[in-house]
């Protein structure tokens, strides 16, 4: 099963030719690391995916996805739980899977950069999405953040799901690469 | 989805500064006589213009946090990828916008009348525009706020910050009919100027959910 088709995508951003004619297939059980110096449009190509974007030419096909940038998108004055539940009802899980689960009643503002981080994949990985897209995911990530994303990701591709990363990082396990700017 | 989107907002609005358009609104009113001194006549009749020239500066004091701190953090593109379709965030900011602001300035109209000297009949005039062009008002005040968002993140690829101010000038304008129309109607009771300000007033509630979604749109980098 397809859950992300790009064929012959090209993106134009400020007037300025970003990547042309990338083409690749992501179905289920299946990962892929979007690699490239700073600048070349790794974000970019997230955001695409994601329909936050409008490409220039060539097409793509999507499947309902879950999304985690560097927007954290959880509102500062609630606890963590409250903010988290407003996307989706059922957290725990995820919190727990993140090693957050000890920070659900702390405000979201007092938390860390690497905890909120770890919130935002917490989202990511609480959504029935399919397909996940991650823009550098590593970011702020500690060792045990590092181990506990791979985890996640292991059991989502596991559970049929895809992800598709954007990291200049090596991200644990075996990730096919799509080099832009190559 | 909506109506948790609703609540979220309406639960910032009341939790950051919901005081600051009524309050604004209560200065207004109390200055005035000083400023034009204490003629009962003169301030009865200047009274419902000066304070619908406050209601709609109080509409749109809180813009800078209508939108752009949702843009800025995310949000409004979560929002999007869990199905929310741009209108509907808008129009869920236009309901939470009015509910924090026009049933407070609908009261605060009553201490405002005193201060002014506004009569009983006038005083219902005022309350029944109040009731009819703060919807219209809020719609506005969103609007303004989506599109200062957007002029600010294309004047911030251009290399001019804080330009986003000028949009919510450029669309004052637009608000300019309402205050005419309540005003009147609030002077001399005609009901073509009620009808005429329900009009302006459904107007921008019907066009404010496409602006606003559209600047959204055009502010996503």
């Amino acid at each position: 099963m397809t859950l992300l088709r790009f064929e012959d995508v090209s993106l134009h951003r400020g007037g300025r030719l970003l990547f042309e004619g990338v083409s690749f297939v992501l179905g289920a059980g299946e990962r892929l690391q979007v690699t490239g110096q700073n600048g070349v449009g790794k974000s970019s190509l997230i955001r695409l995916a994601a329909g936050l974007l409008r490409e220039a030419s060539g097409r793509i096909e999507r499947s309902p996805l879950a999304l985690a940038d560097d927007n954290v998108a959880v509102d500062r004055e609630l606890t963590l739980k409250q903010a988290l539940s407003f996307w989706d009802g059922s957290v725990g899980t995820a919190m727990e899977a993140l090693g957050i689960a000890c920070l659900a009643e702390v405000p979201v503002r007092l938390l860390s950069s690497g905890q909120l981080k770890r919130s935002t994949l917490a989202r990511v990985a609480a959504s029935d999405a399919k397909l996940w897209l991650l823009d550098e995911p590593l970011n702020a990530l500690d060792g045990d953040g590092a181990e506990r994303l791979s985890r996640i990701i292991d059991a989502h591709l596991t559970a049929g799901g895809a992800v598709l990363a954007a990291s200049h990082q090596a991200i644990a396990g075996e990730w096919p690469k799509l080099e832009l700017g190559a | 989805m909506i109506g948790a989107l609703i609540l979220r907002d309406l639960r910032r609005g009341l939790a950051g500064a919901a005081w600051l358009p009524v309050a604004f609104f209560l200065l207004v009113a109390t200055l005035v006589p000083f400023a034009v001194g204490p003629d009962a006549q003169l301030l009865a009749r200047i009274g419902p213009g000066a304070l619908w020239i406050a209601a709609l500066t109080a509409a749109l004091l809180p813009i800078e946090r209508l939108i752009e701190p949702d843009r800025a953090d995310g949000v409004l593109d979560q929002l999007a990828l869990h199905g929310v379709a741009d209108e509907t965030t808008a129009v869920a900011k236009i309901a939470a916008h009015w509910l924090s602001f026009g049933p407070l300035l609908f009261i605060a109209a009553f201490p405002a009348a005193v201060l002014l000297g506004i009569d009983p009949a006038a005083l219902k005039r005022l309350l029944l525009s109040i009731w009819i062009g703060t919807p219209g008002l809020a719609a506005l005040a969103v609007a303004v706020a989506a599109l200062t968002a957007g002029v600010a993140v294309a004047a911030l690829t251009a290399g001019l910050p804080r330009a986003g101010s000028i949009a919510g000038l450029l669309l004052l304008p637009v608000a300019v009919p309402l205050l005419i129309f309540a005003a009147a109607f609030c002077g001399d009771g005609s009901n073509q100027a009620l009808a005429l300000e329900a009009a302006i007033s459904i107007l921008l509630l019907a066009g404010a959910p496409f602006v606003t979604a559209a600047a959204i749109r055009a502010a996503r980098t």
